[in-house]
């Protein structure tokens, strides 16, 4: 730590970091633009230029720009003297000169940096009398909209697209002040995190094309902290709700977890909430057999008696709240009580939740992947089924570039500095999977193997770094070879990563993982291991438990079952169509729960409409076990109503009285007592009576131009606003915003900060955690028990000459099914087709007859020149193959 | 047909294989491919005159650079014409030293006798005009450099002259 | 007359001295006195005691910057570059050397990069110099064939490849980070210093740029001895210097001059006084981005610290001359344009500041102008500093604007009271 001056006052500040930094986590507000606190310092914009004294005699000092000036004990600076404040106040006069006054109808209006730096800079008069410049726009696709008038050119953009997140389409262009940021030609953003660009960029340049169709000002939309619903990672999000219709969404920053970036799929996911396929009311199946809403009273009526007539069993859902799965777990009784995955996916959670229990290699978070000098990946293609964790190993491969840097004496926030002394110093990441993946470009090595063999070269690469690890025998030399190599490779690192997942279906490939992480761990203490699930809520179902689907399936099949309640789970992704028709068919009532018309739904006797994660408040447990509370932002129109919530009045329809919860609170205690390792969750966030001075937390801004308005056309009558009895949000413009646990920050807003980046008044240290701790308890952070290694090495890969092994393959948009039900997200699923070997294409042909999951139709083929012989790949749940998702023999058969 | 299509004919959809080899070579013989883009675009320039989309969108593949990226290099530099140009360019200096030494009135003479305002091309394709910056021709202001030859110390009637010769 | 080490060979108007004629006047012979006889410590030493100061414009100590290249690494590349962009309108010295003598930059080039223990070694030059390509790309292939250039030159165990990159335009690239980045295929934008290039520069490896004249001095400096060089100055710093004069004087030319000559001198004897009719009025005595001195300040002897002093820089050492004809805000507009267009676009004061200034200069000349813009303009060139911005080419645009604003302090208020440019046609005759 070194003591720094700023404007007369010593603060302690991180020798490490910069005078911008050091400004700013001081609480001094100092204007800036091109710097970004994960992007570091390039000293573009010049706004943040401060007077630097060379010592306490010196009365003259001299500009320095505060982010490109290191830290060092006893400097002294001044934000406020006269020319410092002229010239910060003139970069904004510049940057003006250009910029349309086009606010009014800019979507960045109200939360723009740009607006925020201007009022800060004091700069309020136009004195350039000329004309501006200006640019033609671009369509950059269905997610980002693209207004280049309002270009400060900060090169933030290009700056997070192409060197953050390894995007190759976004670019600058010309020179001088006709600077362009855009691509070669109008055409979709290719990049998958390129939501990120809306608020990265300090203008309107880049806005929300989504959210700008029910556009709404930041400060009349009511938020609410959340949870992305997408994928495991459980990347921290706030959500914006306005007239009881969902917006959009945002980052919400978890240092631990996603930082300053989301996913495409996060951000642009979420249309379904608002969609309309979304189910209103309770249907109940006619005489004509067609569904027909009824009433709640019915509904609930037919639910009792469904729940009275016999046995019962539940099927719970990775993509439900803890407390949902809870309640139907209670209602149907442990025993009858099924996680809703598929058989193959429930033996691999079990497992990675096992593993992730004992493992001595700790779990990474988020954060510490991006720390990893030397990363692993087995069998999963992360930067597809867990994005986030793509764009963490990105920024894994700078570690090389780091020690070079720190050699050179170079501190790690000088961005472009450090970026060209690692041009060919880059830390080690390889892959073993089945095909290409976006990390491809990056790694120093990717192998493309079959499951087996990616199991038996894990083995191996652990055998190699520990004897005592079970030795794979017959192992051909050449992967022999490899896994010393990254045997090596890791051994050389000092905070090595392994991360695998279930994406290849396959127990080996995880106990391989984990024996090598187990191996590491033994001489570097930093080792981690990351184990992506398939669900927001996957860990958390396991962490219940619960028996497999399979089970569910043969005792409707015995015909053992009077009624099958499904929560929020579309069987048919998960059980091939004639199984599960035939098993449903057998049981007296089908009562499905869910918010989305489903083919499951369409089949069930009785639906419930439930509340999207919008309307509702609830826990998921992300892939590191992380516990984190998700709060509704709206209000779940009756009959809508929390899942949890329908189970109860479905007990007590049945004359049950044991489910009498009023609030979730009640729900979560009776969860905590009856699971003791799940108790911790409890802590995930404050319960529904926290009061901060004896006030709930506001969620509408202070500015909120109040409900009268919202629908002054038809009536300026002031309706009783909805109160959140579930959590310690208040509904309205009414309530504290201040200090407060980060779990429960509805939006981010501080005095002259309007926009996203008022984040820095939340965190006692730029780019640190959360004042009060970032969200989220993590739930598999046992004692450890003594490690022993897993030895069950499968035998290598055979192909075979009549079926094709196909693997699922995963797409940012297409495979997950919420965000596939986002009508923004659309146009960006990418089109289904059965990858192959070239010799295979050339076999096949351009078409083909596939059989998977029981049923066959045609599909195109293509080459692909990285996929080994034998194996193929399908996008998992992708038309016609909705139910497929665990790898199988296929035939195949000309059309 | 308008200036821009007699132009914009000029320019074959794909590169010959011979500069295609060329350009590959080009970047092998780099540590860093793209280190070789600038000359690989001259090159390119020397046979087309101009650098059109397609041919960006080669020389990038050829180079293992998205085509944004290159397109970003291409269009930073004065030199790269990514929009047709005529079958000669007049680069006509307009720093300082030819101010000074009357490069205003040239100007002005070109314009009348072609028919452009500078950054213009002749209707029938024949020349382009662009200023350029100092030629470091100064002891010998006004200068212009008509393809790849200089000229110095001209004025309106040498001006005539160089344009007669070379057309 | 006076030794002219560096334009000796060159005959105006005649073809360069091809390898053998180099040689026969004495060429390579400090290649082989450095790589044969010489450490390369021994060298630098020789750079650094004759007080070489580079000739690109800033005049740092020519030894001084090599001595912060780290000691080498094995297996890493290290990188000397020949910077001879020459984009400074009013410039025109290098051209001389590079088409006059290019053998001699390429034994420069050796002899320096010997003392670097550099890899690789770049020539950059601008595009629009055809003629001095061709005949480097003649004395390249003339050296590499004589084993001049490649592995194990003269036997000595030392390898060295040379690359000629020609630029595609943009004045930025001049300097030396930008260049760099422009080597590497990108927009040639400037790097923060630090790091420096020379522990940071080409794809993060040492790197050390210098101007063509500067490397040319080199192997005299080896041959005839930091004493020798020391000496050829008039004033406090050695060696020669390359001095050019152009606008309306009659004969515009470029110069091989002891460091230190006089600015009279230089105007009279060598550029042959004003033309007729035309009478002095300033000159910007190094280059566009040079302060004016007056007519007043001819006395002045053209070396660093003297230039300096009266409120100038020496620069390239190349002058433009401002006769009383030429209306001095046209002048000034004209170099503000360039420094507009040629704005890299990466920082703001520069890339917005400097359109704005242009287009002020531009108002007053079209009668437009305000006294307010006399202030804004001043303000600017306070805040278009060095330091302020993050290079310096927008301090560079000031110098001229700067100082032009007292000088023609009149002239600039004539401009807005008159409604027009007092000088008829803008003060072009
Ligand atoms: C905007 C700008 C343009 C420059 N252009 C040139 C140039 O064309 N040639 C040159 O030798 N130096 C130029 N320089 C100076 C170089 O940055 C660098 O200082 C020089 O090449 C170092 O060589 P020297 O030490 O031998 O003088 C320029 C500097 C700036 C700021
Ligand atoms: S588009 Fe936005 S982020 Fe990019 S340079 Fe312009 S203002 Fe900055
Ligand atoms: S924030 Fe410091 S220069 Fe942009």
């Amino acid at each position: 730590m070194a003591t720094i001056h700023i404007d007369g006052q010593p603060f302690a500040a991180r020798a490490d970091t910069n005078l911008l930094q050091a400004c700013l986590s001081a609480g001094t507000d100092l204007p800036y633009f091109c710097w970004h606190p994960d992007l570091g310092s390039v000293g573009a914009c010049r706004q943040c230029a401060v007077k630097q004294y060379s010592g306490p005699d010196d009365t003259r000092g001299r500009i320095v720009m505060a982010c490109m000036t290191p830290v060092t004990d006893g400097a002294i600076l001044s934000t406020r003297d006269a020319e410092s404040l002229d010239f910060r106040s003139s970069v904004v006069e510049w940057l003006m000169t250009n910029h349309p006054h086009d606010c009014p109808v800019c979507e960045e209006g109200g939360e723009c940096h740009l607006q925020d730096m201007t009022v800060m800079t004091g700069h309020h008069a136009r004195r350039y009398r000329f004309r501006k410049r200006t640019h033609r726009n671009q369509d950059l696709g269905p997610f980002v909209k693209h207004e280049m008038n309002r270009c400060i050119a900060c090169y933030r953009c290009v700056r997070f697209y192409r060197d953050y997140a390894g995007g190759e389409d976004l670019a600058a262009f010309a020179s001088h002040n006709s600077v362009y940021f855009g691509r070669a030609e109008s055409g979709t953003l290719e990049s998958d995190f390129s939501g990120n660009l809306v608020e990265v960029c300090p203008t309107g340049v880049f806005t929300d094309k989504p959210f700008s169709s029910r556009y709404v000002r930041k400060w009349d939309m009511r938020g609410a902290p959340s949870v992305c619903v997408h994928c495991a990672v459980g990347c921290n999000t706030i959500l914006n709700e306005r007239d009881g219709s969902l917006r959009r969404v945002l980052n919400r920053y978890n240092g631990e977890v996603n930082r300053y970036f989301l996913c495409d799929r996060g951000r642009f996911g979420t249309g379904f909430v608002n969609a309309a396929s979304r189910l209103r009311a309770p249907l109940l199946r006619a005489s004509d057999g067609s569904l027909q809403a009824t009433s709640m009273a019915a509904a609930l009526a037919l639910f009792g008696e469904a729940l009275s007539t016999g046995p019962v069993i539940g099927i719970g859902s990775p993509r439900a709240s803890l407390e949902a799965n809870f309640a139907l777990r209670t209602l149907v009784g442990a025993q009858n009580f099924h996680l809703g995955v598929s058989g193959i996916e429930h033996d691999l959670l079990t497992l990675t939740r096992d593993i992730l229990r004992v493992s001595p290699a700790r779990i990474a978070t988020l954060h510490q992947a991006e720390q990893a000098d030397a990363v692993l990946v087995l069998g999963e293609d992360v930067s597809k089924t867990a994005p986030r964790i793509g764009l963490a190993l990105r920024q894994s491969v700078r570690q090389a570039s780091f020690e070079a840097a720190a050699q050179a004496r170079i501190p790690l926030w000088l961005d472009a500095a450090v970026r060209s002394l690692g041009t060919d110093a880059r830390s080690p990441l390889f892959q073993a999977t089945p095909a290409a993946t976006d990390l491809d470009p990056i790694a120093v090595a990717n192998l493309r193997l079959a499951p087996e063999d990616i199991a038996r070269l894990g083995f191996a690469v652990a055998h190699c770094i520990d004897p005592a690890s079970p030795q794979v025998v017959d192992l051909a030399e050449a992967m022999a070879g490899q896994a010393r190599a990254i045997a090596d490779a890791l051994l050389a690192a000092t905070r090595p990563l392994v991360v695998s997942g279930g994406q290849c279906g396959s127990a080996p490939v995880l106990q391989a993982a984990a024996n090598i992480a187990a191996a590491l761990h033994r001489t570097r203490p930093e080792t981690r291991l990351m184990l992506t699930v398939a669900e927001c809520n996957s860990m958390g179902l396991a962490l219940l438990g619960g028996e497999p689907l399979d089970a569910a399936m043969e005792a409707l099949e015995a015909g053992m079952v009077a009624t099958v309640v499904v929560l929020e789970n579309d069987l048919f992704r998960r059980v091939p169509q004639a199984r599960l028709l035939h098993a449903l068919a057998r049981a007296r009532h089908v009562v499905a729960l869910d918010h989305l018309a489903s083919a499951t739904t369409q089949v069930a006797e009785l639906v419930l409409p439930t509340a999207t994660f919008a309307e509702t408040d609830g826990t998921l447990v992300s892939h590191e076990g992380r516990a984190q509370r998700f709060f509704q932002v709206s209000f779940p129109v009756a009959p809508v109503q929390d899942a949890w919530r329908w189970l109860r009045d479905g007990a007590k329809a049945a004359h049950r009285h044991d489910l009498d919860w009023q609030h979730l609170d009640e729900v979560i205690a009776d969860l905590c007592a009856a699971h003791p390792a799940l108790t911790a969750m409890r802590g995930a966030a404050p319960d529904a009576g926290f009061r901060i001075a004896g006030s709930p937390i506001r969620s509408e801004t202070h500015r909120f131009s109040g409900r009268t308005a919202i629908h002054a056309n038809v009536s300026v009558r002031d309706a009783k606003p909805e109160a959140n009895i579930d959590g310690p949000l208040s509904t309205t413009m009414e309530g504290y915003y201040g200090e407060m646990p980060a779990a429960l920050r509805p939006y981010f807003w501080a005095p002259s900060w309007n926009s996203g980046q008022s984040l820095n008044k939340f965190q006692d240290e730029v780019g640190g955690p959360l004042r009060g701790g970032d969200p989220g308890i993590r739930l598999l952070d046992g004692d450890p028990v003594p490690w022993r290694y897993h030895d069950a090495i499968p035998g290598a890969f055979q192909p075979r000459v009549d079926a094709l092994m196909v693997l699922p393959k995963g797409r940012l948009i297409g495979s997950e099914e919420l965000s596939d039900r986002a009508p923004a997200a659309k146009p960006r699923i990418e089109p289904a087709a059965l990858s192959v070997s070239p010799a295979m294409r050339q076999a096949l042909g351009a078409t083909t007859m596939l059989s998977l999951t029981g049923a066959v139709h045609a599909v195109a083929v293509v080459a692909d020149p990285a996929i080994p012989e034998g194996v193929a790949l399908f996008p998992a749940h992708a038309h016609p193959f909705p139910g497929f998702a665990d790898p199988q023999w296929a035939e195949t058969a000309a059309p | 047909m308008s200036t821009a299509e007699t132009l914009a004919d000029s320019a074959s959809e794909t590169l010959p294989d011979a500069l295609r080899e060329e350009i590959r070579l080009l970047g092998q013989h780099e540590a860093h491919p793209r280190a070789a883009c600038i000359e690989a675009l001259q090159r390119v320039q020397r046979e087309f005159r101009w650098v059109s989309d397609a041919h960006l969108r080669e020389v990038a593949g050829l180079l293992g650079m998205s085509a944004a990226d290159l397109d970003g290099v291409a269009t930073y530099f004065n030199l790269i014409f990514r929009r047709p140009v005529g079958r000669r360019v007049l680069l006509l200096c307009d720093s300082v030293s030819c101010w000074l030494m009357g490069r205003e009135r040239l100007e002005a003479h070109l314009s009348a006798r072609l028919g452009i305002r500078p950054g213009q091309t002749t209707p029938d394709g024949d020349v382009t005009l662009l200023p350029t910056v100092c030629l470091g021709h100064c002891d010998h202001a006004p200068a212009l450099m008509l393809g790849d030859a200089l000229h110095g110390d001209v004025d309106t009637q040498k001006l005539d002259a160089i344009l007669e010769a070379a057309g | 007359m006076t030794e002219r080490p560096l334009t000796g060979r060159i005959r105006p108007g005649a073809p360069p001295p091809d390898r053998e004629a180099y040689e026969r006047a004495g060429g390579y012979q400090a290649m082989r006195r450095a790589l044969l006889h010489m450490t390369p410590e021994e060298v630098v030493g020789d750079v650094t005691k004759s007080g070489l100061r580079g000739r690109g414009g800033a005049g740092f100590g020519t030894g001084q910057k090599w001595s912060f290249v780290p000691k080498p690494k094995p297996g890493q590349r290290r990188y000397l570059v020949a910077n001879a962009d020459e984009m400074e309108p009013g410039t025109f010295k290098d051209r001389l050397l590079l088409e006059g003598d290019p053998h001699q930059l390429v034994e420069a080039v050796v002899v320096s990069a010997y003392a670097l223990q550099a890899t690789d070694a770049y020539i950059f030059v601008r595009g629009e110099y055809k003629l001095a390509i061709a005949r480097l790309t003649q004395a390249i292939g003339e050296a590499t064939a004589a084993g001049y250039l490649g592995t194990d030159i003269l036997g000595a165990g030392y390898a060295l490849s040379l690359h000629l990159h020609a630029s595609a335009g943009r004045y930025i690239c001049g300097e030396e980070t930008a260049l760099l980045t422009a080597l590497e295929g990108r927009r040639a934008l400037p790097r923060s210093k630090p790091p420096f290039p020379q522990v940071s520069g080409l794809w993060g490896a040492p790197s050390v740029v210098n101007n063509v004249e500067t490397l040319c001095n080199v192997p005299h400096i080896v041959n005839n001895g930091p004493e020798w060089f020391k000496g050829l100055g008039i004033g406090p710093d050695g060696g020669t210097k390359l001095y050019g004069m152009s606008g309306r004087v009659r004969r515009p030319g470029a110069w091989e001059l002891p460091i230190g000559t006089p600015l009279r001198e230089i105007l009279e004897e060598h550029a042959g006084g004003m033309q007729e009719g035309y009478r002095l009025r300033a000159l910007l005595p190094g280059g566009a981005s040079t302060a004016f001195l007056g007519a007043d300040q001819l006395d002045i002897p053209m070396d660093y610290g003297s230039v300096e002093k009266a409120g100038s820089r020496l620069g390239t050492g190349t002058a433009i001359v401002l006769d009383d004809r030429a209306c001095p805000v046209g002048m000034i507009r004209n170099l503000e344009h360039f420094f507009a267009q040629e704005s890299c676009g990466w920082c703001t004061p520069c890339r917005d500041g400097l359109p704005w200034v242009e287009r002020m200069l531009q108002a007053l000349e079209e009668g437009d102008g305000e006294d307010e813009d006399l202030a804004q303009l001043q303000r600017h060139v306070g805040l278009l500093g060095m330091g302020k911005t993050f290079c310096a080419h927008a301090p560079g645009a000031m110098a001229p604007l700067g100082s032009g604003l007292q000088k023609f302090r009149e002239e600039f208020a004539q401009h807005v009271h008159q409604h027009r440019c007092p000088w008829p046609a803008g003060g072009l005759h």
